[in-house]
């Protein structure tokens, strides 16, 4: 049962990404714009246009040009950047590290100021310290991660520069990385001289993603763990003799987290979303970056593989977060 | 009785809510080791908030205003929050009303039996195993390795609440407080609860407070029982001299309004209004005496 | 018991200081040509960068100062408010139109209109949001109406999703039996019993998704793919204030302030309402 409610679910999977694959390839080819015209120098004959345009295969019909896009894609070959001459897969694949690394460190992020934050608050449940707790995650929730990106750039880039506020590692550094995870890589590598560089390059993004996170945990998982404190089995371990505190991380807090997982899931979605905006916003060498680029050059191609590579991650986090759902859930695990 | 020391003396405890309402009216009732004593009244007599006072566990808003709790001589209200804590976990135990509800449903039932044993009491873990499958014996569940392991959707009201009993009686607390602990069970699932808590409280010798709105159980399982009635007490005497001659009208009442065997039609009569008129005069002109000093 | 009554005195407050900078900033909008101190496109580069009128340095008749091509940043803050809040209404409609009646339909009829509305919904969730409104506005050409759409071919969703659960809910209850027990047409029922129903949470939702306009259209202007360059913009100023961020951080400041003043303040009079006209709440 578990298999062929695993089984729908990867084909619902691949339903959703190619509905994100034919929208993306609609919208883009309904631009006005000739990509090709514009790769060309000035003086170019229509016969250079018609052959380039014949290379990029955009001289057949769109119904065509997708089914062909599409068997490649099903190869692994997403084509060729028409801005920057090179295979789009290696592209993606250079640049989706420093991405995934951000999200990750802003999802830990969020998850130690939201959960630490819900429990404080729990504990003193009725007081000012509460009080104060909902209001600032209301503040953090309300306003979004590019205003956040900009006031930490206001704050710690200017007002008192502490932190960096551009790029992803000091330039002047020497990188002896092989793979594009420096962040992973220099902890593996015991070079904490260069991870803390990143991290500093990485805090300042990583806080504006985080807050707006951090802000619905704290309040989701507080509200779930004040309704679970009032719970028999929570009186009794009161009775056991156990403090508020570990009532809290022993008894409550793993049935509290349950209901807040399943909303995590889609907020990191939206937090990955969110970094598209957030890197440009701090020169991030990452892959929402270069979609940025990539749009303003109509550089079809690449547009299509960072899109598609973005909506394979999200679908494969609502993916992750149901199975960790039925796993920490012991009723689904047995019944 | 004799001079012994009580196991739980309560001395005029009063307690209110926010809008200034009392819930327990000047309660007084000690147990004394090794007795069961029945706690009766109907729902929102306040039964159930003075043993969540004995354990510390009351809602935040109800507030203890006067009286003191001596658990075992010990001035529960004088204690550091911490000291009391730890005092109530090593001496009491608490029987849930819901068995349902009183288990953890994301841990599995062997954790959850022995923690107070293990992380309160400082046991060795092997031997708080042994302990608690020496109790899950008592309480006649046959097939202890199975239920260690189970999670409490496995298991049915009844062997829940088995489970809970076992639990309660491990650590060998002086005082139990029962809180109608087989109100949420099937009826015949009910008398063999009841026979087990009765059994076991007299093979450890444990003191009980046993809260209940059934005056048959209360017949069953106590020795003293005080009656209660809109969070006073107004009735207090051995078991059976109240079965004997209730003495109190409210207490006449009640047992007017209990259902028997022999006459099951009888259990539709309420409890009769005359009397609870009368009572609630009195209630109010003791709330306005209480009131004048304590403002 | 308590705590209701506190939230509800705290709605109050919110309400009345979230409807008091709204208003404030319509009023501006409005009122552009009159309130400005000066023409918001006229540049002078004798008085670039100047500092706000409490610094030292400051002209007269430039109260927030002046960006690197001496344009006063109060006259392009006053301006941009117009552009902010049509996106932001038109904006915020045409989503909720869209997406209300879809998530209407999804609710109510279930079966295969419900199952084809929710994947249109997962494949829009699949779309990283700021990458699609860039890709649409880039597509489209730049502009007013361009912005506007793009906004609205995105966030139709948040109505939809939340306004086919309540739907769903509503659609259970005894209320709606009854009216189809008396005789009542499926559609008439859908608009009569069950949208009056979900009016309060449309309404929280419309006053958040306006916010969210607002923070789009600034997204798009800061990387330079809203309006016409020459209209001043809130995201534009932004844009030109976070390049100047060392020499002048007043450009990059009071434009900041005022979209945080204005986003929390959709969201807070949305939530505000809501709590006000939601009769289970009150």
């Amino acid at each position: 049962m578990l298999l062929q409610r695993f089984l729908i679910r990867l084909l619902t999977m691949a339903i959703t990404l190619l509905g994100v694959a034919v929208v993306v390839f609609v919208v883009i080819r309904v631009a006005p714009g000739d990509p090709v015209a514009m790769m060309l120098p000035p003086g170019a004959t229509d016969a250079d246009i018609a052959r380039l345009r014949a290379l990029y295969g955009l001289d057949k019909t769109i119904v065509q040009q997708f089914f062909i896009w599409l068997s490649g894609v099903i190869r692994g070959d997403f084509g060729t950047s028409i801005s920057l001459r090179q295979d789009v897969l290696g592209l993606v694949f250079n640049r989706l590290p420093a991405t995934l690394e951000l999200a990750i460190v802003a999802l830990l992020m969020a998850l130690a100021i939201g959960g630490t934050t819900a429990i404080l608050g729990a504990r003193e449940r009725g007081t000012a310290v509460e009080a104060g707790i909902e209001i600032a995650s209301g503040a953090a929730l309300s306003i979004p991660d590019f205003l956040w990106g900009l006031v930490l750039i206001l704050l710690f880039g200017v007002l008192v520069p502490v932190f960096d506020i551009s790029g992803r590692v000091s330039p002047q550094l020497d990188l002896p990385f092989v793979t594009q995870f420096y962040l992973f890589e220099s902890i593996v590598r015991l070079r904490f001289d260069l991870t803390k560089d990143l991290l500093g390059h990485m805090l300042m993004p990583a806080v504006a993603l985080a807050l707006p996170l951090a802000a619905i945990i704290s309040q989701l998982l507080k509200q779930s763990l004040k309704e679970v404190l009032d719970l028999d089995y929570v009186v009794l371990a009161r009775v056991k003799g156990f403090s508020e505190t570990q009532v809290i991380l022993r008894e409550a807090l793993k049935n509290a987290a349950l209901p807040t997982l399943t909303l995590v899931g889609v907020q990191f979605t939206f937090l990955i979303g969110g970094t598209v905006i957030v890197e440009r916003l701090f020169s991030y060498e990452g892959l929402g970056n270069m979609a940025i680029d990539a749009v303003i050059n109509r550089d079809l191609p690449l547009i299509q593989g960072i899109v598609l590579v973005f909506a394979l991650l999200f679908v494969l986090i609502n993916l992750t977060v149901d199975m960790m759902y039925a796993l920490l859930n012991p009723r689904l695990r047995h019944g | 009785m004799n001079a012994t020391r009580p196991c739980l003396d309560i001395q005029s405890l009063s307690a209110v809510l926010p809008n200034g309402a009392r819930v327990l009216r000047s309660v007084s009732l000690s147990v004394q080791p090794g007795e069961v004593r029945a706690l009766v009244g109907e729902s929102g007599a306040g039964k159930t908030m003075i043993g969540k006072a004995v354990l510390g566990v009351l809602p935040p808003s109800v507030r203890v205003v006067e009286g003191d709790m001596l658990l075992e001589g010990e001035d529960l209200g004088r204690l550091q929050p911490k000291a009391r804590r730890t005092l109530i976990g090593a001496r009491t135990a608490l029987i849930p009303q819901d068995p349902l509800t009183a288990l953890n449903p994301s841990r599995r039932i062997g954790p959850q039996m022995t923690d107070r044993l293990v992380r309160i009491l400082g046991w060795s873990g092997p031997r708080a195993d042994a302990r608690i499958r020496q109790l899950l014996d008592a309480v006649q569940i046959r097939d202890p390795d199975r239920v260690l392991k189970c999670y409490s959707h496995e298991l049915s009201g009844g062997m829940r609440q088995r489970v809970l009993i076992a639990a309660a009686f491990a650590a060998e607390p002086r005082l139990i407080v029962a809180d109608e602990p087989t109100t949420a069970l099937d009826v015949t699932v009910q008398k063999q609860i009841l026979r087990l808590i009765a059994q076991l409280q007299r093979e450890h010798g444990t003191a009980i407070l046993f809260v209940t709105h059934d005056l048959g159980v209360v017949a069953k399982i106590s020795q003293k029982v005080s009656v209660l009635y809109a969070g006073k007490v107004v009735e207090e005497t051995e078991t059976a001299a109240l079965f004997a001659a209730p003495q109190h009208p409210y207490t006449r009442a009640l047992m007017a309004a209990t259902p028997r065997y022999t006459d099951p039609f009888a259990s539709l009569k309420p409890v009769d209004e005359a009397v609870l008129a009368g009572l609630a005069s009195e209630i109010a002109a003791a709330d306005q005496a209480w009131r004048r000093p304590h403002g | 018991m308590d705590e209701g009554r506190i939230s509800r005195h705290g709605s109050g407050a919110r309400l009345w200081l979230a409807g008091g900078w709204l208003l404030l900033a319509s009023l501006a909008a409005i009122f552009a040509p009159l309130i400005a101190p000066q023409n918001p496109l006229a540049q002078d580069l004798m008085f670039e960068r100047l500092p706000p009128f409490w610094m030292s340095g400051a002209e007269p008749g430039f109260w927030l100062g002046t960006d690197s091509l001496g344009r006063d940043l109060l006259s392009r803050l006053i301006f941009g408010a117009r552009i902010a809040l049509i996106v932001a209404f038109a904006a915020a409609l045409a989503a909720c139109l869209i997406g209300s009646t879809l998530g209407l339909i999804a609710g109510y009829f279930g079966g295969w209109a419900d199952r084809i509305i929710s994947r249109i919904v997962d494949v829009w969730m699949a779309f990283p949001p700021v990458l699609f409104a860039i890709l649409l506005v880039a597509v489209l050409g730049t502009g007013l109406s361009s912005v506007i759409i793009a906004i609205a071919v995105i966030d139709w969703t948040r109505f939809c999703r939340v306004i086919r659960a309540e739907t769903m809910g509503q659609a259970r209850m005894d209320y709606v039996e009854n009216a189809r027990i008396a005789g009542y047409g499926r559609i008439g029922i859908m608009l009569r019993e069950v949208l009056p129903n979900v009016v309060p949470s449309i309404v929280a939702l419309l006053s958040l998704e306006m916010g969210i306009a607002v923070i789009v259209e600034a997204i798009l202007s800061f990387v330079n793919l809203s309006i016409s360059t020459d209209d001043p913009t809130w995201g534009g100023i932004i844009a030109e204030g976070r390049l100047s961020i060392h020499q002048a951080w007043w450009v990059l400041v009071f434009p900041l302030v005022t979209l945080i003043l204005t986003v929390l303040s959709f969201s807070q009079f949305g939530e505000g309402l809501k709590a006000r006209f939601d009769p289970v709440l009150r």
